[in-house]
């Protein structure tokens, strides 16, 4: 139970981050210059009362942290889960539609893949390290770099990440809400509504600037 | 009908189990699903064979002794219990897989056979009320509202089958738990002892070895008596406000 609103609360944090990440993103469309100023001013916010890039810590952190214990309460119900069917059945079948059953079965595999994308990602776009089609000091042209059509494979992994992102958030934004209390019967279908609307909205949101860059929209 | 039946033979908690194939011929499709199994058992027990065990008592949908899986699904094809199951939801020619509940807190004493103690210590453990004996006070003494009431029978109607839990991808006895606190959190009764109740059941399921849930859905899916998962929100609600209030007794 206490794992349940760890993941809970911590997964409500994320999907707060992925709504503002997701806003950001967008501004790609506003040209370089709006871009790189917002990618600026996120490591000015809070100054003078924090020191440079002070919020943007504070931020890293909170994140990192909840990463940490979403990913550790997941582990740990994964593993009494293991543990509570003991021995496992000849056939099994679901119940249920066949649109709950994907996300609710990729859960726990779609988690690890979010995490490694999660590591690639700030490897090419916040630190550069990886920098196909060239590093750069913007992050405007690291993004566009990036997501040119020779570099296919990295978008194509992009967008199965962010497919990845979405499958997980229509499952978990509804999870998350019915741990904390939130479900009533009237209110089942209302929050499945929403979760999903939620997790549609977002991965069209992220798929819209790695794409556009592809096709030659954004350049 | 023929009907292949493939099912889990298992001589006692710590014999190793497998698979084991029969044929049952003439069955007859206003047969309950148990009662083709009294088919079988007949055909074994004529060979000099051990029967089949399987458990079941009223025969009539209401004690919840009769679980098994078949074919993959609690209670099979139709959301119902084993002995409320006919074979007209079955084929001529189908093969049918019978296993039993799997669980760690569900352990299989023979065959089909598992054993449930982990929910009546469940129950033991806050699944009451107190009250002072003596002559019942008036039925009119203590108003409650209609929805309350409603949402109290609907709970109050789980038999204990264990579907939920065999269900479960989680193997979760949530459901069973939460439609016990919402019966006796939704009437007046239940109050003086609501919090400490809601603490103490999550508590011993936990300490059963049942999995966590991850309102997944699948127990209201096959639920025979239609469990809603929102009771499963009520506990979280309760057992949230419980601990933030600290008021356990
Ligand atoms: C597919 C579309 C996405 C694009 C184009 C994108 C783009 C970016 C860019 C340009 C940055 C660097 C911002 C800066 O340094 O100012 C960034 C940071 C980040 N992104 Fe994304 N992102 C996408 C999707 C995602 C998703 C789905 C997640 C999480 C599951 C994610 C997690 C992060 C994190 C955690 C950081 C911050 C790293 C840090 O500053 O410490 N991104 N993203
Ligand atoms: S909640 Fe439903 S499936 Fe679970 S034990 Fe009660 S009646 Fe059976
Ligand atoms: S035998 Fe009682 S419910 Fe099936």
């Amino acid at each position: 139970m206490a794992l349940k609103s760890l993941m809970a609360v911590t997964g409500v944090i994320l999907v707060l981050f992925l709504l503002a990440h997701m806003y950001g993103n967008l501004m790609v469309f506003g040209g370089q210059q709006a871009f790189d100023e917002y990618s600026h001013h996120l490591r000015e916010l809070g100054e003078p009362m924090l020191p440079h890039s002070g919020a943007l810590w504070i931020i890293r952190v909170v994140l990192l942290a909840s990463v940490l214990g979403h990913a550790y309460s997941a582990v740990a119900l994964w593993s009494r889960a293991k543990k509570a069917r003991g021995h496992r059945y000849a056939v099994t079948k679901s119940a249920q539609g066949a649109s709950a059953r994907y996300a609710t079965q990729t859960m726990r595999w779609g988690g690890v893949v979010i995490v490694l994308f999660v590591v690639f990602h700030i490897l090419h776009l916040t630190t550069n390290d990886i920098a196909p089609g060239g590093a750069s000091t913007s992050p405007y042209e690291r993004l566009v770099n990036g997501f040119q059509p020779e570099f296919w494979y990295v978008t194509l992994f992009y967008v199965l990440s962010v497919l990845a992102v979405g499958l997980h958030l229509r499952h978990g934004i509804w999870s998350a809400l019915a741990t904390l209390g939130a479900n009533k019967a009237k209110r089942e279908r209302p929050l499945h509504a929403a979760s999903t609307l939620i997790a549609v909205v977002l991965t069209v949101g992220f798929l819209l600037g790695p794409l556009s860059v592809t096709f030659g929209l954004v350049e | 009908m023929n009907i292949t039946l493939r099912v889990w033979r298992q001589k006692n908690s710590d014999a190793e189990g497998r698979m084991v194939t029969y044929k049952v011929e003439d069955v007859e499709t206003d047969m309950s699903f148990l009662e083709m199994l009294d088919v079988l058992n007949e055909k074994l027990t004529t060979a000099g064979e051990d029967p089949v065990a399987f458990d079941h008592d009223c025969r009539e949908g209401i004690c919840g002794a009769c679980g098994v899986v078949i074919d993959g699904v609690a209670h099979g094809p139709e959301t119902t219990t084993t002995c409320q199951l006919h074979m007209r939801s079955f084929k001529d020619g189908d093969t049918i897989t019978v296993e039993p509940w799997r669980a760690k807190a569900f352990p299989v004493l023979k065959d089909l056979v598992v054993d449930r103690g982990s929910f009546d210590r469940i129950i033991q453990a806050g699944g009451y009320i107190s009250a002072p004996t003596g002559t019942a006070p008036d039925a009119h003494a203590n108003p409650i509202p209609k929805a309350d009431a409603d949402r109290a029978f609907d709970a109050a109607t789980c038999i204990g089958c264990g579907a939920c839990v065999a269900a479960c991808p989680n193997a979760s006895g949530m459901l069973f738990t939460a439609a016990k606190v919402t019966h006796l959190g939704m009437l007046p009764q239940g109050q003086p002892e609501r919090a400490a109740r809601v603490v103490k059941m999550v508590n011993q399921h936990d300490e059963e070895d049942f999995g966590g849930c991850t309102n997944i859905g699948e127990c209201a899916a096959v639920c025979p008596k239609g469990i809603p998962l929102d009771t499963i929100s009520q506990l979280n609600k309760d057992l949230l406000g419980a601990l933030a209030s600290g008021n356990l007794d």
